[in-house]
Formats: structure tokens, C-alpha cells, sequence
């Protein structure tokens, strides 16, 4: 058993690594064939022709797309990501710390989702009464997509003052991302959750005299674990995509502030940089999120 | 299910009847106006029950922005007057049912412009990803092989990726000043490029099911090309796709005002939801003016709208999972 789940976890990362790759060099192409290039503020600000080229040579500009991207691979493999043209800083510093804040938020929305929304889910999917209530109150948020929410908690921030809206104050981002993952999450598990009470072998459980609480908070539940982890990629990715306005909004300093900068001032190393830390950061939620499904269920390790 | 229907229904019909629902044009700037907060319409006053009727506002106070209702003269709604189904008469200064913005422009109006911009570029991008994602699904499933696998490797590469970076960076890459035209075709076609995976998965899964029934192998044995073959499976996605357009709707509409928001998306001064709520996340403001979060709530209601619609066609699952990929 460990073996097989072995082989699947490096199978796993090796495709997860390609991934890296394709992802950030495809980001440092887009962007180099893109029309205009860090050199515009120069010539905006009435630069010589001869510091413009300089400019460029020095941003490795002037040479050929294809020796350009071979270059920077190079760097990529002693892990020198190159100098940012509009921080004037290593690449690899400021990646650092902004992934960092993302992860942090990220990791932590997650956490409040699950915290909020599995127990919860347990709850109603066990109790139709219960549901009644909460199931609305879900459904709405759900249909608060995080930039929507995260306008909604400033409103109310700013109106009532119970949280703060201080930059780096955890409150209004963190549940901006949480909330309509945690109802998505109570939605799916509810379902789950009923779903595995009604199945056969729950039924003989019950007919055998297990306990209600048992039956639902270990044996349904259990079941019910699968349908929910199977969603887990696409709640990283939503996750992630939400970060973008949440991020903007609240000014966060994370990683998608940063895409931003780069992508506006054509900072070529600095957009591959973060689609670089980006790509990993999802790797790396997808690949925990994969071998917790393997650990779970044995038949997706054989590779379905 | 009837509300869901209803509500996406109300708000097309919104968005497609502006220009004559619009009681001031889009863009117009009113003096003294600015920040201006909604007027109440009233039904009765002290000598009881009157048609339709709102107070004037009168600027009190420039610096502090504080208007007062001018109770001494009420002026009545004109109806179907001016090309407008509901206005005030000139001299009563401009109705405004959400408030005034920054620069003094109708918030109503500018929130049922936006809806055309907004609206119209989301269809048009679920549009273009059903047709590429039918294609290529198509395509994959009733061809299989080394096609499919590397199509299918494709769309499960864009899949992971958040679709917010993906559109920025698309839209980032792209020329930054175009007019409103260019950038509307161009944002739809980028939405179709980032959505369509999502239609090929399924698609495909469909296709795939299907070609192993007798139909389709007799097609092939008559000799049938893949994209005749194509043609005859890819009714059988009929369901799938009616159900995969409700779940890129919200998808897409948040993508725009994302975009938007961040300044690449409607050039500033044409209304769209996201370009209104550049204006809008003011933090400084927001207590002052909430009114200006106005295509916050109209992007919160549509995508209710969906979640309900959805909510009794597909399973609950199929709907999350949708939900997931969402902005």
C-alpha cells in the first residue's frame, strides 16, 4: 500500500514540476512579445536614444526571444530569478515575501472555510429542520463571489467599526475569501452527508444499533469525506483567483498586488517570477489535496 | 427555480430597455451634484394620497457635500416624456433614483449602461467558450486517441490555473489603450480563451459515452469523417452545455469586473459594473456613499439569480464544483 501511494505521490510531483515550468516560461513569453516594454518610462521621462538602448541591453531586451528565454532558464536552474526593473530588487526577495502573505491568507480563508463550513454541513445534512435555516443564508453567500464579499465587509467594516481595516489586518480579507467557500462547502457536505445516510450499509449500521451521533459524525461523515475532497482543487483555485481584487482592495501585499505591478510596468523576470511562485503554491494545494484523496480512497491510486 | 428565472429575466430586460429606462444620459455630469444621495419618491403628503412626486435637492453645504430636500417644491414624475419612461421636468434638476458619483453622474443610470457593457461581454465570452469548448470536447471524444489525450492535457493545464491571473495576464500582455468597442470584442474573446476547458471536460466526457453506442459506430463504418461523426454526437451535450452556460455567467461577469476594477478592463469614463466599482472602493468613502456599491449588489443579484436557476436543474454537486472555478 505505501508503495503504490509512493509512486503516485512522485509521479505527481514530477508533473507538478513541469507545470512550474511551462507556466512561468509561458508568462515570460506573453509578456516579452507583448507590445511596449520596461524601457516606456524612459522614454517618457526623455531619455537619450543611447540610454534607452543601454537599457535594454542591459534588460537583455535586445537579444533574440528564444536566447532570451534560454537565459533566464539558466538562471531558473541555479535559482536566480533575475533582477525586477521596476523594484530594482532580486526577483527571488520580493517573490518570497509576497507568496508568503498570499499563502498566509489563503491558508488561513481555508482553514475558517473548513472550520466553518464542515461541521456546519454535517449539521444541516443530518438535520432537515436545521437546514431550513441555514440553507438560504448559504445559498447567498454563495453568490457572493469575493469581490462582491470583500466590498460587502469593507462597507460594514467602515459602517460599524467591529473589524478593522488597517492594511495587514487579517479580518475583512481572510473572511472575504472564507465565506463563500465556507457555504459552498456546507452546500456540498450537506448533500455528501445525505447522501451517505441513506446508503445501504448505513442503514444496517443504524439497524444494528449504532448510536445517532456515531453514525452520523463517524460513519456518515467518513463517507462523505470523498465528494468534498474532490472539489479541493477547484476551492485552491478559487481561492487563488479571488486573492487578485481581494488583495487589491484591502491592500494586501501578496502576490497578486505584485502580478499587477509587474504586469503594468513590463517587468519581464517579475511576471515569470510570480506565475513561477504562483504555479507552485497551486502545485503544491493540488498535490496535498491529491494525496489526501489517495490516503482516503485506495482506487484513486491506481491512477484514475 | 421561477424566482432565479424571474430575477435574470428582470435584469436583462434592465440592461436591454437602458436607454429608455435611463432617466438622465450615462455620462452627463450634473454642477452640484456630486455624491448626491438618492431621492425617495414620494406617494402622499400632507393633503394625503398624490401622484408620484420627489423634492428637489438643494446643495447645503459644498465642502461637507450635504444636500437638503427643497420640501417647498415638490416637482411630479413625467412619464414617457423625452424618450424616458420616467423623468423630471427640467427645472426640477435631475432625478436621481441611486445617488449621485464623484463627478455628479446618475448612478441608476450609469448602473443600467453598465449592465449593457458588463452583460453583453459576458454573454458574448460564454458564447465563444461553449462554441471552442464543443469543438475541441467534440473533437477529443469522437476521435480519441492521441488527439484527445493531448487536447484533454491542454484543457487540464488552463483548468488548474486561477482564472483572474489567467485573464490578467492575457489582458495585461495586450495593448493597454483601445476604445470601447476593441476592448469589449477583445475581453470576450479572452473570457472565451480562459472558459473554455470547462465546456470541452464535459463535452468530451459526453462525446465519449456516446460513440461507443450503435449509432455512432455504424456512422463510422459507413464511413463517416470525425467531424460528420462530431456532428451527429455532439447533440447529446445538449444538457450539459444549457447548464455549463448558467455556470460561466457568474464566472465571467466577476472575470469583467475584476478586470475592470483593475484598470484593464472599459476605458474609465464609460460605465461598466467593474469600471463603477474602480470608482466605488474608496474605503474613505464607502460610509459617506455606500450608494456608489451599487453594481456590487447588481453582480450579488445575478449571480443569485443563477445559483437559484441552477440550483433544481443540475445535481448539487455539478452546481459547487461550478461555483469553485468562479472569478
Amino acid at each position: 500500500m505505501t508503495r503504490d501511494l509512493a509512486a503516485f505521490v512522485g509521479g505527481r510531483l514530477a508533473a507538478a514540476a513541469l507545470f512550474v515550468v511551462v507556466v512561468s516560461a509561458g508568462a515570460f513569453v506573453l509578456v516579452r512579445l507583448a507590445p511596449g516594454d520596461a524601457t516606456a518610462e524612459l522614454f517618457l521621462s526623455r531619455a537619450s536614444p543611447a540610454e534607452i538602448a543601454d537599457a535594454r541591453s542591459r534588460l537583455g531586451l535586445d537579444r533574440p526571444l528564444l536566447v532570451h528565454l534560454r537565459d533566464w532558464a539558466t538562471g531558473l536552474v541555479t535559482l536566480d530569478l533575475g533582477q525586477s526593473s521596476v523594484f530594482g530588487r532580486p526577483v527571488s526577495d520580493l517573490v518570497r515575501e509576497r507568496a508568503g502573505a498570499t499563502a498566509r491568507l489563503a491558508a488561513l480563508a481555508l482553514l475558517v472555510a473548513v472550520a466553518i463550513g464542515l461541521p456546519l454541513g454535517v449539521l444541516t445534512g443530518s438535520r432537515p429542520r436545521f437546514a431550513a435555516f441555514v440553507a438560504p443564508v448559504s445559498v447567498a453567500l454563495v453568490a457572493c463571489p469575493p469581490i462582491v464579499a470583500v466590498l460587502a465587509l469593507l462597507l460594514m467594516a467602515v459602517a460599524t467599526g467591529w473589524m478593522s481595516i488597517a492594511p495587514g489586518s487579517y479580518a475583512v480579507p481572510t473572511l472575504a475569501l472564507a465565506l463563500p467557500v465556507a457555504a459552498m462547502l456546507e452546500r456540498l457536505q450537506s448533500q455528501a452527508l445525505a447522501d451517505a445516510l441513506s446508503s445501504p450499509d448505513l442503514i444496517a449500521a443504524a439497524a444494528r444499533g449504532v448510536p445517532p451521533a456515531r453514525l452520523v459524525w463517524v460513519h456518515a461523515a467518513r463517507q462523505s469525506l470523498l465528494p468534498v475532497l474532490g472539489i479541493a482543487g477547484a476551492v485552491i483555485g478559487s481561492l487563488f483567483s479571488g486573492s487578485l481584487a481581494v488583495e487589491m482592495m484591502t491592500s494586501w501585499p501578496g502576490l497578486g498586488r505584485l502580478m499587477f505591478d509587474a504586469l503594468t510596468g513590463r517587468d519581464l523576470f517579475l511576471v515569470a517570477g510570480c506565475a513561477l511562485v504562483g504555479a507552485m503554491l497551486i502545485a503544491v494545494g493540488n498535490l496535498a489535496a491529491d494525496i489526501a484523496r489517495a490516503v482516503v480512497d485506495p482506487r484513486v491510486r491506481g491512477g484514475a | 427555480m421561477a424566482a432565479g428565472a424571474a430575477l435574470l429575466a428582470g435584469i436583462a430586460g434592465l440592461a436591454l430597455f437602458a436607454p429608455v429606462l435611463a432617466p438622465n444620459p450615462p455620462d452627463k455630469q450634473f454642477a452640484d451634484r456630486a455624491y448626491a444621495p438618492p431621492m425617495r419618491i414620494h406617494m402622499r403628503d400632507a393633503s394625503g394620497l398624490r401622484m408620484p412626486f420627489v423634492y428637489p435637492q438643494m446643495l447645503q453645504d459644498r465642502l461637507a457635500r450635504e444636500y437638503r430636500d427643497d420640501t417647498t417644491a415638490p416637482r411630479a414624475l413625467t412619464w414617457f416624456s423625452g424618450g424616458s419612461v420616467m423623468s423630471l421636468p427640467d427645472a426640477g434638476g435631475p432625478l436621481l433614483l441611486m445617488g449621485a458619483d464623484a463627478l455628479g453622474r446618475d448612478v441608476f443610470s450609469r448602473l443600467l449602461y453598465g449592465a449593457r457593457l458588463s452583460l453583453g461581454v459576458t454573454a458574448l465570452g460564454v458564447l465563444g467558450a461553449l462554441v471552442l469548448g464543443a469543438l475541441v470536447g467534440g473533437l477529443a471524444g469522437s476521435v480519441g486517441g492521441g488527439t484527445e489525450t493531448v487536447l484533454m492535457l491542454i484543457a487540464d493545464f488552463l483548468l488548474v490555473l486561477p482564472g483572474a491571473y489567467l485573464v490578467l495576464v492575457l489582458r495585461g500582455a495586450l495593448p493597454a489603450v483601445l476604445s470601447t468597442s476593441e476592448v469589449f470584442l477583445l475581453m470576450a474573446g479572452l473570457f472565451a480563451v480562459a472558459a473554455w476547458p470547462h465546456a470541452a471536460r464535459g463535452v468530451r466526457a459526453v462525446v465519449a459515452t456516446e460513440r461507443r453506442r450503435d449509432y455512432a459506430v455504424a456512422a463510422r463504418a459507413a464511413g463517416a469523417s470525425p467531424f460528420r461523426l462530431a456532428r451527429h454526437l455532439l447533440p447529446a451535450a445538449r444538457g450539459f452545455l444549457s447548464v455549463e452556460v448558467l455556470l460561466l455567467i457568474p464566472a465571467l461577469l466577476v472575470a469583467e469586473a475584476t478586470v475592470s476594477y483593475l484598470g484593464l478592463g472599459f476605458p474609465v469614463p464609460k460605465a461598466s459594473w467593474g469600471t463603477m466599482l474602480q470608482e466605488a472602493a474608496n474605503v474613505r468613502m464607502m460610509a459617506e456613499a455606500p450608494w456608489l456599491l451599487a453594481p456590487a449588489a447588481a453582480l450579488f443579484l445575478v449571480v443569485l439569480g443563477v445559483q437559484l436557476l441552477v440550483w433544481t436543474r443540475a445535481p448539487a454537486t455539478e452546481l459547487l464544483i461550478g461555483r469553485g472555478r468562479i472569478s
